[in-house]
């Protein structure tokens, strides 16, 4: 950490400074161009200063597509503010385009007068065919209605790092940084915590340290040196509560819960995984923590990792398995046991696009229903869905406490949005944090493996090893309180019916529904997940032109909370957006008889604002 | 300490109070009895004992245990098993599954939890056919077999159980019979024995849907002439005068009529830790092979390679010896932070 590899602050700039309150600016290149790096460092530069800010991760299910192709393209979208942010953004301020392909996919995107940078280099004519371009944009006047930087990123940053005689490739592969200390200095932000980040990253090999040092104050001092540009802009700290706070992504808050959760109930954590997109990067960050005693398990396939977690959770331990789509449908008959065996266990679902294999790295929310109800005959499952990626932090506190309490399985709701997006999180004491009471059965005077406490109906937790609890448990329906396999018709009624209360009883947890914004009016919306940003944008934007509208974002899907029929009534229309075909409307139209209405949008990306707007406006005209 | 305060078990105190439900006369009866003995002469609290199935009739065994047990769903026993031997390394956890519990919905886990080596001992009851859904075919019956699914006979090749496991890597296998109840007894002790997985198949008689599946190697008469005992250190002899052997011959075995020369000296000697997969191989398909005895009894035996939740159980104390014990402030703090004052 030398202090010597700081650059001077942006202050030292003649140019004319210009103070706004927001920026949108997105990163695009190939998914070799390490864009995602260099959307990761921006936003924690901004994070760091004191922004509030949202992003937006975009890249391909492709590792390495063909290099300058369109299926190739990755995008990394920051949004950065001094007032509250809600959404990565509908447009774009500035792009970095590294090649023709990324400027063709994410030109839309750009605002008019709109910052547009791009790689000089890379607008050859095979770089033109590769992105099925028939002319060159630099050229052909397209590119007009934007303030155009055409900069040689190529042949500056191979000159930056002459002197340490890197090879043409590896030369290259700095290029991001160039553009990185470009967007840092347009935006009078400083180098340090990227410079650190670098050092920690490449710190075992030096020439690596040394070559992204350079380019990135190459690019700074490129902007510095050059009339290109002839403004720069200030975006102050936003008005964020008092407190300490970091920059956080759903999976990682989703993986720093469980182990609070762990650390709070006071038994260990145990992770049965099978890789896959977007929810990989929980058992990553969970592998990480084994001085917390956390056991992560990957599995030989997506049933293996469920039945793993179940076997740990009848062991005593904290059960959790995490997937996406397609691995949840593979999971549906081991999920059907926890809710026979009445075993605590936590289910995460990081929802992509589908059905099958579908879009592996974009968002979407339609495995509601598959949570709810996908599976055979009745085998109710409470199920939670984070707002925001800090409350991806508490819903898995959440949802580890109400397992355990009820002796459920949980399924948590995230999204890939969810998952990769990041903004500020308030690190909470840990005061904060919610009590897990466990209590292992040990008494063995009286002991039947399903007597139930009268409030929560769970049965008792009795773990192998303990002496004199020996007993039985399976898939075969059980005799209440016996746990003895019964057939009885009117056993098995009794049983299905005390499941499903078991879940029901889980209300008492739920809070009341409280809508923010208006409490009645003309518009109810409802919402769900990582819909929560753009929904709260656009309620703003529209209650300032006098609308009276609520919002209600349902954190607890299954057991709603026990009011929102009630507030459900009290408004003259309710709209429910959803990243897919409707499937909240579809319960609560049958559970409330309300005349809700759908707004659908099944892109594989999130709602923008204007969207949402544009829609309220209609039904409100 | 555990054992001076263990109490003295008999076979009674494994017994349930619940109804067997098996058909009279099946073969999983004298396998519960031979459990039920051996588990009282382990010298482990009873309370320490898990035993998980699948889904089959050989799955119900569970119910008719007096320990801890977990009757879970079709295949899955072994992944079950290994979550629970990972969480908790000091139960001894036992697997009860049958040939198409095991080999054919459950191949995938039975395969992974023995190349990791989960130290579960696991009972393969085949009787060659699918007993509770009423007489299909299983992975074990052989091939142009005549079962309620396969009205002009079987098309599929049959796995060998013990073949697959050696390749799969077990570091423990063996052959035991229903019937044979001391042999059984004495395989089970061995399994138990093991610190890795232990595969024990146990031939098992199915009255009902395959009767008979195994009576050439049960049948008094014929037996002797169609098993050869494996025991370690021993040399390969069969027969019912005990006069034939299997020898090398290059790499491939003989087999061969003692007398005119050829002595015991020049048999092979079995060898349940030969470090080579081929040996073991070698012996799983002899049955196969016309003239040939089926091996009953250990084929491998290795207990070099480390057992898979203690090599986990050791990952975790490195870590937390090297970094020490978790602390939760320090974690949510972790990585860029900054404050935001009043």
């Amino acid at each position: 950490m030398a202090t010597s590899t700081i650059v001077p602050p942006a202050s030292t700039t003649k140019r004319k400074r210009e103070v706004i309150d927001q920026a949108v600016i997105r990163f695009c290149g190939d998914s070799g161009d390490g864009m995602q790096i260099t959307g990761s460092q921006f936003t924690n530069t901004v994070a760091l200063y004191g922004n509030d800010l949202a992003t937006l991760p975009d890249f391909p299910a492709e590792i390495r597509a063909p290099a300058g192709t369109l299926p190739g393209v990755s995008g990394f979208q920051v949004h950065f503010s001094s007032n509250d942010v809600y959404t990565p953004g509908d447009s774009v301020d500035a792009l970095i385009a590294m090649n023709p392909a990324a400027l063709k996919m994410n030109l839309p995107d750009l605002k008019k007068n709109g910052i547009l940078i791009v790689n000089l280099n890379d607008f050859g004519e095979t770089d033109l065919r590769k992105a099925q371009m028939t002319s060159n944009p630099l050229e052909d006047h397209s590119l007009d209605g934007y303030r155009l930087f055409p900069v040689e990123l190529t042949r500056l940053t191979r000159a930056a790092l002459k002197e340490l005689g890197l090879d043409a490739k590896s030369a290259d592969r700095c290029k991001n940084f160039f553009a990185l200390g470009m967007c840092y200095w347009l935006y009078n932000r400083s180098m340090t915590p990227t410079l650190h980040w670098i050092e920690s990253k490449f710190g075992k090999k030096p020439e690596l340290v040394r070559a992204n040092h350079l380019a990135m104050k190459a690019g700074y001092s490129y902007c510095e040196a050059t009339e290109a540009f002839q403004i720069t802009y200030e975006i102050p700290p936003a008005k964020l509560s008092p407190g300490l706070y970091r920059n956080i992504s759903g999976n990682v808050a989703l993986a720093l819960g469980f182990v609070a959760a762990s650390q709070k109930a006071g038994i260990p954590l145990f992770l049965g995984s099978y890789p896959i997109t977007p929810a990989s990067d929980i058992l990553h960050e969970l592998s990480m923590y084994k001085d917390f005693g956390v056991i992560t398990f990957q599995a030989e396939d997506e049933i293996a990792a469920i039945t793993s977690a179940i076997g740990a959770a009848y062991a005593g331990a904290l059960g959790l398995t995490t997937t996406s789509g397609p691995g949840m449908a593979l999971k549906t008959e081991a999920l059907g046991l926890a809710v026979a065996v009445e075993l605590p266990l936590v289910i995460c679902d990081i929802q992509r696009g589908g059905p099958s294999t579908g879009l592996p790295t974009k968002t979407e929310q339609a495995d509601l229903l598959q949570a709810l109800f996908g599976r055979n005959s009745e085998a109710p499952i409470p199920v939670l869905a984070p707002a925001t990626p800090g409350d991806c932090f508490w819903m898995a506190i959440e949802a580890s406490r109400i397992a355990i309490k009820y002796m459920v399985p949980v399924i948590i709701l995230s999204d890939g949005y969810l998952a990769n997006g990041a903004e500020p999180w308030k690190i909470p004491q840990l005061s904060e944090l919610p009590e897990i009471p466990v209590h292992f059965e040990t008494n063995p005077e009286g002991f039947k493996p399903y007597r139930r406490d009268p409030q929560t109906l769970a049965r008792p937790w009795a773990i192998p090893g303990t002496p004199g609890l020996e007993h039985r448990i399976g898939g075969l329906e059980k005799q209440d309180v016996t746990g003895n396999v019964n057939y009885e018709p009117l056993n098995h009624e009794h049983m299905v019916r005390t499941r499903a209360a078991k879940v029901e009883a889980i209300v008492q947890e739920v809070p009341d529904a409280m809508p923010e914004g208006d409490s009645s009016g003309d518009l109810l919306i409802v919402g769900w997940g990582s819909t929560h940003g753009p929904i709260t944008a656009a309620l703003k934007a529209q209650r300032a032109r006098g609308r009276r509208i609520g919002h209600v974002h349902l954190r607890y899907l299954n057991p709603l909370p026990k009011n929102l029929g009630d507030v459900l009534m009290r408004y003259d229309n309710v709209l429910v957006p959803e990243m897919n075909m409707g499937q909240l409307v579809m319960i609560l139209r049958a559970k409330y008889l309300v005349d809700a209405k759908g707004y659908n949008k099944i892109q594989g990306k999130p709602f923008k604002q204007f969207e949402l707007e544009r829609k309220i406006e209609e039904i409100l005209g | 300490m555990t054992t001076a305060t263990l109490p003295v078990y008999s076979k009674k105190d494994f017994q349930t109070d619940q109804e067997i439900r098996w058909c009279p006369g099946c073969g999983d009866y004298a396998i519960l009895s031979a459990v039920q003995s051996v588990f009282a002469e382990l010298g482990v609290p009873r309370e320490k004992f898990v035993m998980i199935s699948g889904i089959g009739c050989s799955s119900r065994f569970p119910y008719y245990m007096n320990t801890f047990g977990f009757h879970t769903i079709h295949g899955r026993a072994p992944a079950i098993a290994t979550g629970l031997k990972i969480a908790r390394p000091d139960l001894d956890v036992w697997v009860a599954t049958g040939d198409g519990d095991s080999l054919s919905i459950g191949g995938n886990h039975t395969i992974h939890m023995l190349r990791r080596n989960v130290g579960l001992k696991v009972l393969l009851f085949n009787n060659r056919i699918y007993g509770l859904t009423k007489g299909q075919y299983s992975p074990t019956s052989e091939i142009g077999k005549k079962t309620k699914s396969t009205p002009y006979g079987t098309a599929d090749r049959p796995f060998n159980p013990i073949s697959l496991a050696i390749g799969a890597e077990a570091t423990f296998v063996a052959r035991s019979v229903d019937v044979f109840q001391a042999h059984l007894k004495d395989t089970l002790k061995k399994a138990a024995a093991h610190r890795g997985s232990a595969y024990t198949e146990i031939l098992q008689n199915c009255n009902i849907f395959n009767d008979g599946a195994w009576e050439d190697l049960t049948e008094k008469e014929a037996r002797s002439e169609h098993i050869v005992m494996l025991e370690h250190g021993k040399p390969l002899i069969f027969g019912k005068n005990r006069d034939k052997g299997i020898r090398m011959n290059g790499i491939d075995l003989e087999v061969v009529q003692l007398g005119n020369g050829v002595t015991e000296a020049d048999l092979l000697v079995h060898d349940e830790k030969h470090p080579r997969a081929a040996y073991a191989f070698l012996l799983a398909h002899m049955e196969e092979r016309p003239g040939f005895p089926t091996p009953i009894g250990v084929l491998r035996s290795w207990e070099h390679i480390p057992r898979y939740e203690d090599l986990i159980a050791e990952q975790l104390a490195e870590v937390q010896a090297k970094r020490g014990k978790g602390d939760l402030g320090k974690l949510l703090r972790g990585g860029d932070t900054w404050e935001v004052r009043p």
